[in-house]
């Protein structure tokens, strides 16, 4: 520390990078709290009691006592807060009314089947978008970046459970190129259990590691729709945000200065504008990944897919507020973990944040 | 016709009206060259013209059944979109939808940005511990995944096209908070606004008379960038169950009818769904082209 006060100025780099991430870790606990505070709120203005949930209705006076008393429902407000912290930092999420289960280890099952659905929908979303923006940005105004920008907007404009529904209709229905609705054929799905180890619960990998590769096969016929959907809903997120980076970046005099050189414009793009647009995209990839675990809700429902966006709207269904809940909170938390992660990524990438 | 033209495009405008109307048509003009966004304005302004209309339009009653005519195939003498499983036409269903969606288009829009700009320009204008505490707050809703709160709330509240309403405007007011405190600290130390604190104005009257205003171009432009997405929460809240229920015809609603009998009646399913999605391509264009012409950062792109 002494060292440091000497030029206060200019702290050591290594010094103020972990400054900065120690506040990032502040502003993630507190964005963290604010998160449970409003589930907590929700959760006690529910008109539905949670003592007569357990219970049924045919439940007597003594009964209901107590279990207000266990569940603490007779503590003043600020201590059931205090109580509900503690117990979801030790990961007790309550327990489903539904299935009696805890809820954590519910989601944990429920959960790899999101993860794998929106991973391999920004891949697609990635591998679409940046190059589609490139496309835009090199030839600003011309039919190609028009058609480009309609594509993108489309994205925005669509209901995602429409077109869902319609990629079923022609895909499945009319042309059969994919699987239908589920992670696997029917037929499979019974040998799912004796054939393949659930490892990572993703079931990509977890036929590929088994080497059931017929299997694979179909979960590839499975999930390639759904994951299309979803990539197309952040590429055009992705595609816009590339175009706009790209523009500005080629507007710089290190490009000219490349170009006058000789340099084949291929790699002006790719090589010089590209490392530059990558720090700020970094962003854009994280956002629209946390985005895709939020659209997986209603696409899941249409594909029937067993992950957390469907394991949340069956909950809401019946009711079952604690579940409901406890997917709020995971989904949030998720969310907000990528945004820190990604602002962190951004200052390790770009040299002037340190 | 001439006389109006020459008065709008009088350089030396005599009277604040004639500036002020010269500068609109200016605008307007730079607005008419875009034809993305001239189809964005005349899809919505089709959208208000039906909603208005929808009685005189529609050939039939939205909600009344007729069973003989169940699940008549689009361009049937008569319903040329069809009809669904309880013989309603599609088209006179789609007609009054069309009024449900900007009804809570128009509620949200009320509500969410007027809330916004409140806590933005007071956090902005007033700094300190205010601004801290209450950009913390919308920094917390903000994190959230917008529809999965929705959700929640709709959850608690209880299915309905109010409370639907009510949980997408929580969901989307931080942006507003954002933009327009933005807007508030460029103006919080001009001049003339030190000038009227210095007349013995409140900080209300400040805020109310002389920095709300400043925001309401940015704010104006970021409000028809999302009526989009309001459309698509409320169909998604819709089409889950949990927004405007059953007979109403809301879009989403109508959708989640049709995927029962999506390979076999596909247009039950398929017609809402493209008006959602036209509704909200004009949005956007409209969006994107006010954008263009009102927001001096991108008007030199």
């Amino acid at each position: 520390m002494a060292e440091l006060s000497d030029t206060p100025a200019q702290p050591h780099a290594a010094v103020s990078f972990l400054k900065q991430t120690a506040n990032t870790v502040c502003s993630l606990l507190i964005t963290f709290l604010g998160l449970l505070a409003v589930t907590f709120i929700i959760a006690r203005i529910v008109p539905v009691d949670p003592v007569t949930a357990i219970l049924g209705e045919r439940a007597t006076g003594e009964q209901i006592a107590t279990l207000r008393t266990k569940l603490g429902l007779d503590d003043p407000l600020w201590q059931q807060f205090l109580i509900y912290i503690r117990d979801v930092f030790h990961g007790d999420l309550g327990l489903s009314i539904r299935t009696r289960d805890p809820i954590l280890s519910e989601i944990g099952r429920y959960f790899p089947a999101t993860l794998e659905l929106s991973t391999l929908g920004i891949i697609i979303g990635i591998f679409i978008g940046i190059p589609a923006g490139v496309l835009g940005a090199t030839k600003p105004g011309s039919w190609r970046d028009q058609i480009v920008r309609l594509i993108g907007l489309m994205g925005y404009s669509m209901p995602v459970f429409w077109l869902g529904l319609m990629g079923l209709l022609l895909f499945y229905g009319h042309l059969g190129w994919v699987g239908g609705p589920g992670r696997l054929d029917s037929m499979y799905e019974m040998m799912l259990d004796m054939k393949v180890k659930p490892v990572t619960h993703m079931i990509l990998i977890d036929t590929a590691l088994a080497g059931e590769w017929d299997m694979f096969r179909n979960a590839l016929s499975h999930i390639i729709l759904p994951a299309s959907i979803l990539g197309y809903l952040s590429m055009a997120y992705i595609s816009r945000m590339t175009r706009s980076f790209m523009m500005n970046e080629l507007g710089q005099e290190y490009i000219t200065t490349a170009r006058v050189k000789g340099m084949p414009e291929r790699r002006v793009i790719w090589v010089h504008a590209m490392r530059n647009v990558a720090v700020p995209l970094i962003t854009v990839i994280a956002l629209s990944y946390a985005n895709l675990l939020e659209g997986a809700v209603l696409t899941e429902t249409i594909f029937a897919w067993p992950g957390l966006g469907r394991y949340i709207t069956d909950a809401l269904l019946i009711n079952d507020m604690p579940a409901v809940l406890g997917g709020t909170i995971v989904v949030g938390a998720v969310y907000i973990g990528i945004n820190m992660f990604s602002d962190f990524l951004y200052r390790l990438a770009d040299p002037r944040a340190k | 016709m001439t006389t109006l033209n020459t008065w709008l495009m009088d350089p030396n405008p005599k009277s604040r009206l004639q500036s002020r109307a010269a500068q609109t048509w200016l605008t307007w003009l730079r607005f008419r060259r875009n034809p993305l966004a001239m189809i964005g304005l005349i899809i919505s302004l089709a959208l208000i013209f039906m909603s208005i209309f929808a009685p005189l339009l529609a050939p039939y009653d939205p909600i009344a059944q007729s069973l003989a005519d169940r699940l008549q195939p689009p361009l049937t003498p008569g319903h040329w979109m069809g009809t669904d499983d309880f013989g309603r036409d599609i088209w006179s269903r789609i007609l009054f939808g069309s009024r449900i969606t900007l009804y809570i288009v128009l509620l949200v829009i009320i509500t969410a940005p007027v809330f916004g700009l409140i806590v933005g320009t007071v956090s902005g204008y007033f700094g300190g511990w205010v601004d801290s505490v209450l950009m913390r707050i919308t920094d917390i809703f903000l994190a959230f995944p917008k529809l999965i709160l929705a959700l929640a709330l709709v959850a608690v509240l209880g299915p309905g096209m109010v409370n639907a309403v009510l949980a997408i405007a929580l969901t989307s007011w931080p942006p507003y908070a954002r933009v327009a405190r933005a807007e508030t600290l460029t103006v919080r130390n001009s001049d003339y606004i030190a000038a009227t604190r210095l007349q013995g104005a409140s900080a209300t009257r400040l805020i109310w008379g002389h920095i709300m205003p400043m925001c309401l171009p940015s704010v104006i432009i970021r409000v028809t960038l999302d009526m989009a997405g309001v459309i698509l929460t409320a169909a998604g809240l819709g089409f889950l169950g949990l927004g405007v229920q059953p007979p109403l015809p809301e879009w989403g609603l109508m959708i989640s009818a049709g995927r029962k009998f999506l390979f076999e009646q596909w247009w039950v399913a398929t017609m809402p769904g493209l008006a959602i999605f036209i509704v909200s391509l004009g949005f956007n264009l409209l969006g994107d082209g006010l954008r263009d012409v009102l927001d001096p950062r991108s008007a030199g792109k």
